[in-house]
């Protein structure tokens, strides 16, 4: 039998004290479309990553063809012959399709138009080569990528989540390609989370689960649900009980909201609405870009509406859609943004005069003036309550680590004793200990009757500690599901589009 | 593509260095030092005497440091009111242009009322002197609010315009009648005058003008929270849309504060050394006062002892072209060349310089 | 001659100076990087090309050593802004301040000295027409200014070259992960807008005004900064924007020669209350200026 196109052999890598990927065993055949399945934090990236040169392994060995192969570059795993597709593509927007294709590809600008054009015919990948790449859709600017990547004439393509980005007609595109690619000779390396794609085109996949193989098998042989329960696993620890309450009055009304924002590459929001009650946590699911970033500011008040769309956000019942954030604090609510360095905290300053930057009503400015003993004692209550690991509180914020740092956040908001809290991301990048820690607090708050609406790309996540859910897809929003009467897969379908209501046809709402 | 060799690279440290901070401005000092001695001896002037002149005669004789602590007001108080701006990142490279207004508009009194005796008119002309330049400095605070035009272009233009504005004041409707036709306003009548401090020196109030302000500044910036508010604008943007800090305010507050600076010295400078409105009124004071901000570290104390340095070094200049034939631009020079090594100096304080192998290609 | 036919005969001439400034600028700013020290480069510049032209150089040298001298300062700059990861602004400011302070220093013994200028070189048959003819009679510099501005046109829009120049200043991320040397090419970039500096600094001081004064550039560095943001950084619109401004700064004594008599300071203002002006036309069109502008410009990159 021939050697398989790739192999791995106990391959892994660690970034510090973290060990993302470790004893990686697969093999990848000639001629096939095989899939990486994985929760986000399984370590898929890191792996393709090591695949494709960007980082060196610590340990293990790569196989091409069955012979050694260390690749240091991409530029050299490009000449050994694999190419790769990130999810989050490296195009330049200003440029045209051949520009982008001219600064990898060498040759003429006519003869790579013509390629290009080749290319496309040859398997559906469709693009005008002098289009700029800012009018191009996502699906084609996908394919931009894709046919850059065919040009170096890769046996092996390796796409990274390629159809998170894709409304449903555009993935059935992508996977005619795909057929085609394989028919043609070229190995496709499918990294992925959807389960229904990954069993629709996938010859086999390989379950990544907490930076290690859990199982190599043919998905058609297995159900979505056993899939999903082979990359969820159930090692989860104990949870805090929600009980059960009759949740209290609206605190936060979001109604009909309209939005276009001003730069051209941000996704429109189309007629969102939802409330969030007293006592009750509302998850927003869904993968990133369909509108949580432009979402999270209007609810902030990071960004605000004119006047006349004051009454589109609503909290505690009074209209603060034209308000900032301060002034919608000062209602009762709070927020943890995603990004924590530069938005939830000035990495420049210490805690301590991180805590101003929203605690400041809480008498440690008094008279205009920081009352410097009150802000130290405030800072240190947070650090004590939520186990911030740190010197103290003149540490920098930009020294502690993503976790520390986010319970920072999380306690000093909560220190604010808000009615309404919005959480974005709550425990990305945070170890298991301290997310555990953090979900905790929010259903204790909740069973205190504060009203809490959370964005999260983990759907486990949400399961865990929502009492309903509802699904953010090209700027729109699915109906609102009571976590008790529905399941991940039901979810799941939402976020890509099978179910039909979120976000139907072809970037609607795009701006 | 080859792999980068192993070279000097900057890492990045936990903590800004306190050390590096304070050594900086040292560093800085001597190789300036340095590397202006050699210009000066490529230039074929004596390098010792040029250094006696510069760095050691304005501290010896008292009537020598009395200039440089006349010099010194000036630079202070522009200093001060430009590095509250410079860390919320609003930059006003205009401070000359508003000094220019507060001495015109300081001079308004003099010029029109002649006649007036009190002791309320110099006090009066510094306040509407800090008025006239901080007025100057709502076109650019304006322009960036609502327009969202760039402050760093729009105050050097108000600059270049005010010299204009002095220039028409100054050989038309304010030109002194009995001036011989130079270009000069009336000379100011005594009340018009701000009184000496020290005698026999031409050290007047505003140095303890200048004093006061530095000490606002610094509770300003140091205690209140309407500075904290301006710090966090200037390390973080996307920190003060989260916590709901008025980006339009900082940037009024900014400008505002270091227009008034730059009037309030312009004014101290017709009313005091100058005695009446010329065309020397601007000699630069508004473009040294970038240098004295940055090279004391943005930092309300550290300006005390940037501006009594660079005070020195210029009356140091005037006593090199005297005795060492030295022309005046040199201290220009120097003090550019100060500022290049002071920002290499500081890159140590966010980096340290370790032999490494190339950092790993992000994808 | 009348008022106008004196601004058209003058205008390119006058704009040259803004125009290899801003061109050189421009090349900077699409790489992503910021360099406010342009009056500085051209102040040094002008006093470097002066001091060689006055020495009996000749122009061509005057010139060359005047970009040379434009690139040294340029390459400070760059070393402190792209190695050192320094403040951006406050490294511009620190050159222009050293660049004016040199100049100053170096000129003192050549306060109002002359030198001469170049002689015009005349298209024929297009010189002789009424009105227009003037604008076809220009001096050597400013034939080679205009094929200078159609190179860096045709080099930014089609060659490889100013292709990645554009990429490396929308996404220095991408392009580094693409392989390309983004602080190599930033520094080449920045040491390109310091030749052109100088160049515009030694056409000012010796054939724009062929004599020595100090503090001659007069702001025409910074109005060049201005005008790369009135261009939205492209390349045709630096040619028109520059002849605008040069076509203003002539109006005062286009207004003198017409016989209509003006306030003079209020004329030698007018490119400056005309920057200010139609930057704020400029900047408040948000759309525009994220369409067109560098993603990158002013970002230090690196860790």
């Amino acid at each position: 039998m021939p050697a398989p196109l790739l192999t791995l052999r106990g391959l892994g890598k660690s970034y510090g004290s973290v060990r993302a990927n470790h004893a990686i065993d697969l093999e990848v055949a000639e001629g096939s479309i095989h899939a990486i399945l994985g929760e986000n934090g399984a370590g898929k990236s890191t792996l393709m990553k090591l695949i494709y040169g960007v980082e060196s392994p610590d340990a293990g060995e790569i196989l091409w063809r069955g012979a050694p192969l260390r690749v240091t570059s991409p530029a050299e795993a490009r000449r050994a012959g694999i190419g790769m597709v990130f999810q989050h593509f490296s195009l330049f927007e200003t440029l045209t399709v051949v520009e982008n294709i001219s600064l990898v590809v060498p040759g003429a600008k006519a003869d790579l138009a013509g390629r290009i054009r080749t290319l496309g015919q040859t398997f559906g990948l469709d693009v005008d080569p002098q289009a700029y790449v800012h009018a191009l859709s996502v699906g084609e600017r996908q394919r931009v990528e894709i046919i850059r990547c065919l040009m170096t004439d890769p046996r092996l393509l390796i796409l990274d989540e390629p159809t998170s980005v894709l409304p449903p007609q555009s993935v059935e595109r992508l996977f005619q390609t795909l057929q085609r690619l394989k028919e043609g000779g070229v190995s496709i390396l499918f990294i992925s989370h959807k389960l229904d794609e990954v069993r629709a085109i996938c010859d086999r996949a390989t379950i990544l689960r907490a930076g290690t193989v859990v199982d190599n098998v043919d998905p058609r042989g297995h159900d979505a649900h056993a899939l999903a329960r082979m990359m969820i696993g159930h090692a989860m620890p104990e949870m805090a009980h929600a009980r059960s309450l009759t949740p209290g009055e609206v605190l936060l009304q979001v109604d009909r909201l309209n939005h276009r924002p001003d730069d051209p590459f941000a996704m429109a929001l189309a007629d969102m609405s939802f409330d969030v009650r007293a006592g009750e946590v509302l998850g927003l699911a869904g993968v990133s870009g369909n509108g949580q970033a432009e979402l999270t500011r209007l609810i902030s008040g990071e960004w605000t509406l004119p006047r006349a769309d004051a009454g589109r956000v609503q909290m505690m019942g009074r209209p603060v859609g034209d308000r900032g954030a301060a002034d919608r604090r000062e209602l009762g609510f709070a927020f943890v943004p995603e990004e924590r360095l530069g938005r939830g905290a000035v990495p420049d300053m210490s805690l301590a005069d991180n805590s101003l930057l929203t605690a400041h009503r809480l008498g440690l400015v008094r008279k205009g003036l920081i009352d410097r003993t009150r802000e130290a004692a405030f800072t240190r209550r947070c650090i004590e309550d939520f186990d911030v690991r740190t010197p103290g509180p003149e540490a920098e914020a930009g020294a502690l680590s993503g976790g520390n740092l986010q319970k920072f956040i999380v306690g000093r908001e909560l220190m604010l004793g808000p009615r309404l809290l919005f959480v974005a991301q709550p425990t990305w990048g945070v170890d298991i200990g301290a997310a555990t820690a953090i979900r905790r607090r929010l259903v204790e708050l909740r069973n205190q009757g504060c009203a809490i609406l959370v964005i999260s790309e983990e759907i486990e996540e949400l399961f865990e500690i929502c009492d309903r859910v509802m699904v953010i897809r090209e700027g729109r929003l699915s109906p609102s599901l009571r976590i008790a009467e529905t399941d991940v897969q039901e979810v799941g379908r939402y976020m890509v589009g099978t179910r039909g209501d979120a976000g139907e046809g072809d970037g609607a709402a795009r701006a | 593509m080859t792999p980068m060799p192993f070279r000097l690279r900057l890492i990045r440290r936990d903590g800004a260095s306190r050390r590096a901070a304070l050594l900086a401005p040292l560093a800085a000092l001597l190789a300036a030092g340095l590397v202006n001695f050699l210009l000066y001896i490529a230039m074929g002037k004596d390098p010792a005497a040029v250094f006696y002149a510069m760095l050691v005669e304005p501290f010896v004789s008292w009537s020598s440091f009395s200039e440089v602590l006349l010099k010194m007001t000036p630079l202070l108080l522009i200093a001060e009111g430009l590095a509250v701006g410079f860390r919320a990142k609003v930059i006003n490279i205009g401070a000359e242009g508003q000094f220019i207004l507060g001495a015109i508009f300081a001079a308004s009194i003099p010029v029109w009322f002649p006649q007036a005796t009190g002791g309320w008119i110099w006090p009066l002309m510094l306040l509407l002197g800090g008025m006239g330049g901080a007025l100057w400095a709502t076109v650019p605070a304006f322009w960036r609010v609502r327009l969202n035009a760039s402050e760093i272009l729009v105050t050097l233009m108000m600059s270049l315009i005010a010299a204009q504005l002095l220039n028409y004041l100054l050989v038309g409707p304010w030109k002194d009648p009995m001036g011989f036709n130079f270009p000069q306003s009336v000379m100011f009548q005594n009340d018009a005058i701000l009184p000496t401090l020290i005698p026999g020196t031409r050290v007047n109030v505003a140095l303890i003008l200048a004093f006061v302000w530095a000490g606002l500044i610094y509770l300003y910036m140091q205690k209140s929270f309407q500075g904290y508010q301006l710090l966090v604008g200037g390390l973080a943007p996307h920190a003060t849309a989260y916590a709901g800090f008025s980006e339009g305010r900082a940037v009024w507050l900014s400008l505002l504060i270091g227009g008034f600076a730059a009037g309030l010295a312009g004014a101290a400078e017709v009313a005091g050394p100058l005695g009446q409105l010329q065309r020397s009124v601007s000699s630069g004071y508004g473009y040294t006062a970038i240098i004295v901000a940055y090279l004391g570290g943005l930092h309300p104390i550290g300006i005390i002892f940037s501006s009594l340095l660079i005070a020195a070094l210029n009356i140091g200049g005037d006593n090199a072209m005297v005795s060492a034939d030295l022309p005046k631009a040199a201290v220009e020079v120097f003090q550019g060349s100060l500022l290049v090594f002071y920002l290499a100096a500081i890159t140590l304080v966010r980096f340290r310089i370790r032999w490494r192998p190339p950092q790993e290609v992000r994808a | 001659m009348s008022g106008l036919a004196f601004i058209i005969a003058g205008m390119l001439a006058a704009a040259t100076p803004f125009l290899l400034a801003a061109l050189g600028e421009l090349v900077a700013e699409r790489s992503g990087v910021l360099n406010l020290g342009i009056e500085g480069m051209m102040a040094f510049g002008a006093v470097v090309a002066f001091i060689i032209v006055h020495r009996q150089g000749g122009h061509v040298a005057g010139f060359l050593l005047a970009g040379v001298a434009g690139m040294a300062l340029a390459l400070v700059f760059a070393w402190l802004a792209l190695s050192l990861r320094a403040n951006q602004v406050a490294a511009g400011l620190a050159i222009a301040i050293l660049g004016d302070g040199l100049s100053a220093l170096f000129g003192k013994t050549y306060e109002s000295t002359t030198v001469t200028g170049l002689p015009k070189i005349a298209l024929p048959g297009l010189a002789d027409l009424p009105v227009v003819g003037g604008l076809f009679r220009q001096d050597p510099i400013v034939w080679l200014t205009l094929l200078a501005t159609l190179g860096i046109w045709y080099a930014l829009r089609f060659t490889k070259l100013g292709l990645v120049i554009r990429a490396v200043g929308e996404n220095p991320g991408a392009a580094r992960a693409i392989g390309y040397p983004v602080l190599a090419i930033r520094y080449g970039a920045v040491a390109f807008g310091g030749l052109m500096a100088g160049f515009a600094g030694a056409y000012a001081s010796t054939v724009y005004t062929p004599l020595w004064a100090e503090g001659m550039i007069a702001g025409r560095g910074w109005i060049a900064l201005a005008l790369v943001v009135f261009a939205t950084w492209m390349t045709g619109r630096v040619f028109f924007g520059a002849v605008l401004f040069g076509a203003v700064s002539l109006a005062g004594l286009a207004a003198q020669a017409s016989g209509v008599s003006l306030n003079s300071q209020f004329l030698a203002s007018l490119p400056y209350i005309v920057t200010i002006v139609v930057l704020g036309i400029i900047s408040s069109n948000k759309r525009l200026l994220k369409i067109n502008g560098v993603a990158s410009l002013g970002e230090p990159f690196g860790p």
